[in-house]
């Protein structure tokens, strides 16, 4: 079983369905016992990053997703999911994320309009990450956000994309993935990510 | 960088998009997921939804339209039509959207905005103006369909609405709308060098060249068109093919 993690913030339909369209089946939950039992673990959201972790804790599903990841259990974090995995957040304050990649979570400080929000194309930095296999460089990919990873690892992007700032779009560490911009909703693109995802964790 | 956006535009009425040429003649034409789902394979960037559906009883009936787009389709889209309160953007989100647009409403009581915004974040927040140029040399923006003079300018309230949270600009023109002679490009001029989020240009598009002049004369992000689409007049596919080739950052 893969489990979205449902901590009561967005819509997870979309995410749910994007997968569903590569064919794998997902469950959303809120239930420990099914995070814990899970094959893979999808971490979606939107929203403010305080909001998103000050419910994981209250779920008690922090500490849970942690203890999973350091297992080698497959986790994907996408947008708010993917900033979440990081060290730390300076979003309307200063808050401790997963820790699970390294890096910060950062505003976009630059003179391009913010949010980031369209299709921006991806420059990869890891041509042989097999969650590549289906894709080229300079394809599309939609993002939405005002917030990116201001990772200070390089090692740990897999693509990424440029706004007057590079944008990490697509991290990984070992058996955890962040993706920034919506695969669910950037079309074939995305569609062929996710379809490389499935084949990395089924 | 960020590619432009081509997106088409359909009018949902009870459940069902419908077409005509300036009102008249409207007739059937499909199911909104399957004309959503067309168009996003033959290349669209996002689309829009406007519902026409007369009547607010219906309408609430005519919306579960939007959790069938999201079920089919992987690519952005949003929703519009008779939007007036804050529980119309959290029917509509829930059900799949990404973002929601407010026209007459939110000239009405500016606040949705505000607290549309607050709640749900700019990105989701899209400020439909439909503007019609006046006597004094500037544009005017019009509410209930484009029958009525609000008396406010439309560039001011493009401004203020940024102010407020909106996250995105859709300018029609009124004065364009069907002429198929091109988008209004002093207009959209005027806006997007005032504001600094993205602004969509509407109404007026009848030739491939049209979308061209408004991304190099205007500078705007996104380009919407309906009836040129829906009877086949120009495929996505050519019109992409042929932005490109003039050297504009296409998907």
């Amino acid at each position: 079983m893969h489990v979205i993690v449902d901590y009561g913030l967005g819509n997870l339909n979309s995410v749910q369905k994007g997968f569903e369209r590569v064919g794998l089946e997902t469950v959303v939950t809120d239930d420990l016992q099914k995070i814990k039992n899970a094959k893979s673990i999808i971490l979606p959201g939107v929203g403010a990053f305080r909001d998103a972790i000050e419910r994981l804790k209250k779920l008690e599903m922090f500490d849970l997703i942690i203890k999973e990841a350091k297992k080698g259990k497959p986790i994907i974090g996408i947008c708010l999911g993917m900033q979440l995995l990081y060290d730390k957040s300076y979003e309307y304050g200063e808050y401790k994320g997963l820790g699970l990649m390294k890096g910060e979570i950062k505003k976009m400080e630059i003179s391009l309009k913010v949010p980031h929000m369209g299709w921006n194309s991806l420059k990869f930095n890891k041509n042989e990450d097999p969650i590549l296999k289906y894709i080229s460089e300079g394809e599309y990919v939609y993002y939405v956000h005002s917030y990116y990873a201001d990772g200070m690892d390089k090692e740990q992007w897999i693509a990424t994309s440029d706004y007057e700032i590079t944008i990490p779009g697509i991290v990984r560490n070992e058996n955890i993935y962040g993706i920034q911009f919506h695969p669910e909703k950037s079309g074939m693109t995305g569609h062929k990510i996710l379809e490389a995802y499935k084949e990395l964790i089924i | 960088m960020l590619a432009r956006r081509i997106i088409p535009c359909l009018d949902v009425r009870n459940g069902r998009v419908v077409k005509g040429k300036q009102f008249k003649d409207i007739i059937d034409v499909d199911a909104p997921e399957v004309l959503g789902k067309f168009y996003s394979d033959q290349g669209a960037d996002e689309l829009v939804f406007y519902d026409i559906t007369a009547s607010s009883d219906e309408r609430k009936t005519s919306l579960e339209f939007v959790k069938k787009v999201a079920d089919v389709i992987n690519i952005p889209f949003s929703v519009g039509g008779g939007v007036s309160k804050i529980e119309d953007f959290t029917d509509i989100l829930r059900k799949g959207a990404d973002k929601v647009s407010v026209n007459s409403s939110a000239v009405k009581n500016p606040e949705l905005i505000k607290q549309a915004s607050e709640k749900f974040g700019a990105q989701c927040v899209v400020l439909s103006i439909d503007a019609k140029k006046n006597d004094k040399e500037s544009w005017s923006v019009y509410v209930k369909g484009g029958r009525e003079n609000s008396g406010l300018d439309a560039v001011e309230w493009a401004v203020r609405g940024v102010e407020l949270g909106a996250g995105e600009i859709v300018v029609n023109s009124i004065d364009e709308d069907g002429m198929k002679r091109g988008y209004d490009i002093e207009l959209l001029q005027a806006i997007t060098s005032r504001v600094r989020v993205p602004v969509i240009a509407s109404g007026g598009a009848g030739e491939m060249v049209h979308f061209r002049d408004a991304v190099l004369q205007a500078d705007v992000d996104g380009i919407l068109a309906a009836s040129v689409f829906h009877f086949g007049e120009i495929s996505i596919q050519d019109l992409k093919a042929y932005l490109k080739s003039e050297g504009i950052e296409i998907r």
